[in-house]
């Protein structure tokens, strides 16, 4: 099956065998497509002598540590072939990730992404309230992690709201105008994590400001660092939005900057789902062997759509564990995993904790 | 004015161009002024010029001004 039909059957529609082999194939093809393409990457492969093989899992293809995209320009296209470059969030002083898209990666995220986002909100564009400031999207061409993120989702909306201003204040009035002007259907709502709870929920709360997203749909991401140091999980989040404000619908997902498109939606199961163009694969930090279900390790990422970059098999810097697999309570297949925070002494690093820490930063 | 007409103004003054450059070839990611951030506001200007609402998935397949023409037929703006 090609890409391109893929995105047309459903992203969650591949038990296990099926995905496997659609994946395998795929992964050696890009595998061979960016040793061919990108001479430092071809450089590791042959110093592995991996060069010219091909592997019958996924979990046998190479794979790279996502800290190399800091390191180097890793890029399989010419110069004048990059339409965006991509950066992850690194806080100062830090190094960042540098992605590099021509617009065949451009567009095959585009296309990955809505296929996801379409099977938990349909095919309408929903009237939708971005809960950041319009200022992360100011430098067109180099976006941050946020920034991306925020432009990616905005496909799925119409009649955009940034509800905080460029201080980083909830823009109440505009809000509930927001909520008259369209009073009937669902909302779709996008924000990162940290910045839902510190500038949308505590300020709803502090200020007492009494609006009712009963229609809205949340989706969240970024990471949890910080609301962890405050003993907020997953469930406090959820609870206290509805508690506040009513919303019933809220989904966090996880991915990175370094494969975005294909992001990892918080299903049914309570974990990540995912979808037909990624998966994920846990392996032990002693010997980088395959974890089975259940076990916790660090995660690998594999995703058949980077085609600038090296980017299909990436070692991440966090822990999690598979959850389970071809059985989600709401029939999606594919597997699906938690997320249980950073390699110890890995860099510190998430969306919206970058903000967080730029702000105490220039405060002291 | 015809529809054809109508959308070139729409497309130049969402993405900020002359009309000149506004022909069915003109792609998406093709020049600076129709990137990312540039295709919410052209789409939300379509919406509003034609009174129409585009599906996601029409807003993500806009890759040029001549699939624009294609995609609009499809909610009977005729060209």
């Amino acid at each position: 099956m090609t890409l391109d039909e893929l995105f047309g059957i459903g992203p969650y529609s591949l038990p296990h065998d099926e995905k496997q082999a659609l994946l395998v194939e795929h992964l050696n093809r890009l595998t061979a497509h960016h040793a061919d393409r990108c001479a430092p990457y071809g450089r590791i492969l042959d110093a592995y002598g991996y060069r010219g093989r091909s592997w019958s899992a996924i979990e046998d293809i190479p794979y790279l540590p996502i800290s190399l995209f800091k390191e180097f320009a890793l890029k399989s296209i010419p110069d004048n072939a990059v339409i965006k470059t991509l950066t992850s969030s690194g806080t100062t002083g830090q190094k960042v990730s540098r992605i590099f898209l021509d617009k065949e990666t451009s567009r095959r995220q585009t296309k990955a992404l809505a296929a996801i986002m379409q099977d938990f909100i349909g095919g309408k564009r929903l009237p939708m309230l971005i809960l950041d400031t319009r200022n992360v999207i100011k430098d067109r061409t180099l976006f941050s992690a946020r920034g991306a993120g925020i432009l990616g989702l905005s496909n799925f909306g119409r009649d955009h709201l940034y509800v905080l201003d460029e201080e980083m204040r909830l823009r109440t009035e505009a809000l509930k105008q927001f909520l008259v002007d369209h009073p009937d259907e669902p909302i779709l709502m996008f924000g990162f994590t940290f910045m839902v709870w510190k500038h949308v929920y505590q300020e709803l709360r502090a200020q007492d400001i009494d609006v009712d997203l009963s229609r809205g749909i949340l989706i969240h991401s970024g990471g949890w660092k910080k609301l962890t140091d405050e003993a907020v999980d997953n469930a406090r989040f959820k609870k206290a939005l509805r508690d506040t404000c009513g919303i019933q619908r809220v989904h966090n997902f996880y991915g990175m900057v370094e494969q975005i498109g294909s992001i990892y939606m918080e299903s049914d199961s309570g974990c990540f789902q995912t979808p037909v163009f990624s998966d994920v694969i846990i392996r032990d930090p002693l010997d980088w062997s395959v974890l089975p279900i259940g076990r916790e390790g660090v995660i690998e990422l594999v995703s058949i759509l980077p085609h600038s970059y090296p980017g299909h098999a990436l070692l991440t810097e966090d822990l999690g564990r598979v959850v389970g697999e071809d059985d989600s309570p709401d029939g999606r297949k594919g597997k699906y995993f938690e997320v249980l925070g950073r390699i110890p002494k890995a860099e510190i690093r998430g969306c919206s904790d970058t903000y967080a820490e730029e702000a105490v930063s220039s405060a002291v | 004015m015809d529809n054809t007409e109508k959308l070139r103004e729409v497309f130049a003054e969402a993405l900020q161009i002359d009309q000149g450059k506004v022909v069915d070839s003109l792609e998406y990611n093709s020049i600076p002024e129709w990137d990312s951030v540039a295709h919410m506001a052209l789409v939300a200007a379509i919406d509003d010029a034609f009174d129409i609402m585009l599906d996601t998935d029409d807003v993500i397949d806009m890759s040029s001004f001549g699939e624009a023409k294609k995609i609009l037929t499809r909610y009977d703006v005729e060209f």
